[in-house]
């Protein structure tokens, strides 16, 4: 079986957004781990309430992978349920998005 | 350090553990087909499977590893935790979906969804059985260490319990149970550590400056080895310095007839022509002929035991105590205090075993909110680049393994639909993610604590616990035990799964109907626990949170590669997956096995022998395994496309 050959227009469309926010993510634990491995004096920089950039980038990429999760969780469009009828649905709705 | 086990630590702890165990059997004692047994039907709600996603993941790597490195040495364990849960994304927004449509039971089944092929399932089974037992190495380790000083029982006991009551669990249970307990734990690990953050926080920040002993001295006095009120020891076998170096050292005879000696490192003092003596701990030898600055270990006339560390020298403005603090003030006011830690030096003697000397290491509060204090962290602040690329390696593993465990992707089939698992991986990524930012706290409180075993770091989080209220240590360690077992016995469910549906069926071709399948995993599962059983006390000095970091090294080198070429790259051929996954899996293996870090903690042998060039595989390896994917896809893609031009040809 290939599911993936024929996908129901709401299922491109939560595989490109799943893309999309986790290139977001990437980009910033990229950022994260190259501070760190290149420049690791830039984290002790004070940057909000005393706290430094270690600590605050840290709780943030956390925090942001959560928030991109419940993002993701509330924009995904509802699959129809069975994959048999994939294609009818996938034609009858067209290009919906 | 001696433990004295409290009775209603051991009573909590039972009650807990004969709880769980009970109520696996209870909750398992329907699952006998083999839908019941490996996927628990499809019909665990999301949101408790999300939660399950967390008991299954924050195993006692997380909690007991990540805790005590940051115990001692700050900030960097808690980028094991970034890590960590960095990979959730990986596993929401690329992985979570096409899993759940195109498997059934295992990871095998997915990769294989397209081919059919035997070699994939028998490639992807194999890859299976490595990283869990890779991941059960740590897990083990973990339970010995909890087992210590919770019932006083040897290390190897508590190892040889966990793999008894889990081969138990795993064989007269399956996937349903194993979800509820895990959800139970995962719950309750979270709740409780909040509860000890929370704690600690109202308890706030105390300095010490009495358990161990400072003493001012003249550098003449020093050098002529005259201490004011006390007798020295002096220096030969291996204390005075070995070939060149300079006295590190000191030992005194202790004051009101002590047995043994005190020994203390000497350190510079800001006050010019002075230095300072802080006292250190020795330890010589180990079992049961171990001694502690130079008397036997115990706690009887003559014996000697090895103290409880980690203290705050100084607080900020010369306070002794702050009182309640917040969560932002909590880490501000370590910043602009001096905190102790330990480091440790080997003293080598003419004859006999050799002493480790742990001493204290005052540090500016500053340096452990700061990445870069741990050893294998060194490197980031230094100049060279394999340090560097060996920090990259670890980031990536950990970034790409999480979505690559062959226990976390299981949990995928125990849910109805993609949607479900999408959810529950939002449920499990808001818990776990709760956790981690939990886990930055109880470290650097472990390392205020005054409660630290100098010789085992895994233990931070437990006895920061128990520094707090003796019952709270119960309760988390018995937490952290059935964290445990959970988590071992989704691994050896997923090896005797990959064993059973995978390797006999798949690849042997072999019929066996549903029951016998489940027979079939059950005998797997004994084999599979008894292996990590034997690498649990083979492993025992590691820490568990660097352990796992190995786990996901081989897991992300081995499966994530097929797995996201499969989904998103339409040439790739069953060929292609099936070298890509074994040459990760060897390829990452064979790296960590020729490291100079099992050079030194597993062998034995000089770390500077070592064949590959850093520790961390991840960022050679994972590559290597795309792009052998690419490659063998598209030389077997002109090949059948050769061999079927010419067969129309002809």
């Amino acid at each position: 079986m290939n599911t993936s050959d024929s996908p129901s227009p709401q299922r491109r469309f939560n595989a490109r957004l799943g893309l999309f926010l986790f290139l977001v993510y990437l980009l910033l634990y990229a950022g994260f781990v190259l501070i760190n491995a290149f420049a690791a004096d830039q984290m002790e920089t004070v940057v909000l309430q005393g706290l430094n950039l270690a600590i605050v980038y840290g709780f943030g990429l956390i925090a942001v992978a959560l928030v991109l999760a419940l993002v993701y969780g509330m924009l995904c469009r509802p699959e129809p349920v069975e994959d048999a009828s994939n294609s009818t649905t996938a034609t009858t709705q067209g290009d919906a998005q | 350090m001696i433990y004295d086990p409290a009775p209603l630590a051991i009573f909590i702890f039972l009650g807990f553990v004969f709880g769980t165990v009970g109520l696996s059997f209870y909750l398992g004692r329907k699952a006998k087909s083999s839908e019941g047994y490996f996927a628990a039907h499809g019909q665990i709600p999301w949101a408790v499977n999300g939660v399950a996603f967390a008991g299954d993941y924050l195993s006692a790597a997380s909690f007991l590893g990540i805790c005590g490195m940051i115990a001692a040495y700050g900030y960097d364990g808690f980028l094991y935790s970034i890590g960590f849960l960095a990979g959730w994304i990986v596993a929401l927004f690329v992985i979570a979906e096409p899993m759940k449509r195109l498997g059934k039971f295992t990871f095998a089944d997915a990769l294989d969804a397209k081919f059919n092929s035997r070699g994939i399932k028998g490639a992807a089974g194999i890859s299976t059985l490595v990283v869990s037992v890779f991941y059960l190495i740590p897990q083990m380790v973990g339970a010995g260490s909890l087992i210590q000083p919770l019932l006083g029982l040897d290390h190897w006991v508590g190892v040889v319990m966990v793999g008894v009551v889990v081969i138990l669990i795993v064989v007269f249970a399956g996937m349903v149970s194993t979800t509820w307990v895990q959800f139970l734990k995962g719950s309750l690990l979270v709740i409780f550590s909040a509860v000890l953050v929370a704690m600690l926080l109202q308890q706030g920040l105390t300095t010490d400056t009495s358990s161990f002993e400072t003493i001012e001295v003249t550098e003449q006095e020093l050098a002529e080895n005259r201490i004011p009120g006390r007798e020295v020891i002096p220096a030969t076998d291996g204390w005075q310095g070995a070939n060149g170096e300079k006295q590190e050292f000191i030992r005194l005879v202790p004051l009101n007839g002590n047995a043994g000696y005190d020994v203390f490192h000497i350190d510079d003092s800001p006050v010019p022509h002075k230095k300072v003596l802080r006292q250190a701990q020795a330890v010589t030898g180990s079992g049961t002929t171990k001694l502690i600055d130079g008397a036997p270990n115990g706690r009887g006339e003559g014996q000697r035991e090895l103290k409880p560390v980690g203290h705050l020298s100084k607080l900020p403005d010369g306070e002794t105590s702050t009182g309640p603090l917040g969560p932002i003030s909590f880490f501000t006011t370590i910043g602009d205090s001096e905190v102790i830690l330990w480091s440790s030096k080997t003293i080598i003697h003419d004859q006999g075993p050799k002493t480790t000397v742990y001493y204290q290491k005052p540090t500016d509060g500053k340096r452990v909110l700061r990445p870069g204090e741990h050893p294998k962290f060194a490197g980031i602040r230094g100049e060279s680049f394999g340090d560097k690329l060996n920090f990259l390696s670890l980031m990536l593993a950990l970034f790409c393994g999480t979505a690559s465990l062959p226990h976390i992707l299981i949990r995928y089939y125990t849910v109805k639909d993609g949607s479900a698992a999408r959810k529950s991986t939002i449920v499990g990524i808001a818990t776990i993610g709760f956790f981690y930012v939990l886990t930055l706290y109880l470290g650097l409180g472990a390392m205020t604590s005054g409660a630290l075993d100098l010789t085992d770091t895994n233990m931070a989080a437990p006895l920061l616990a128990n520094s707090i209220r003796p019952w709270l240590f119960a309760v988390i360690s018995a937490i952290a035990f059935t964290t445990v077992l959970g988590t071992v016995s989704g691994l050896i469910l997923a090896s005797s799964g990959a064993v059973a549906h995978d390797l006999l069926i798949g690849v042997m071709g072999m019929k066996l109907s549903g029951e016998a399948q489940v027979k079939v995993a059950k005998s797997a599962a004994i084999v599979v626990g008894g292996i990590a059983i034997i690498l649990g006390i083979l492993f025992k000095e590691l820490n568990v949170g660097y352990l796992v970091g190995w786990a996901f090294s081989v897991a992300a080198s081995a499966n994530l590669p097929a797995l996201i070429m499969l989904l998103f790259w339409k040439k790739t051929t069953k060929e292609g997956i099936i070298a890509s996954v074994l040459v990760g899996m060897v390829s990452s293996l064979g790296w960590i096995l020729l490291s100079a870090d099992t050079y030194k903690s597993v062998y034995g042998l000089d770390p500077n022998d070592a064949i590959a060039p850093f520790s961390q595989p991840g960022i050679i390896t994972i590559p290597l395994a795309f792009i052998t994917l690419i490659v063998v896809s598209l030389y077997y893609q002109n090949q059948n496309k050769d061999s079927t031009s010419q067969a129309s040809a002809s």
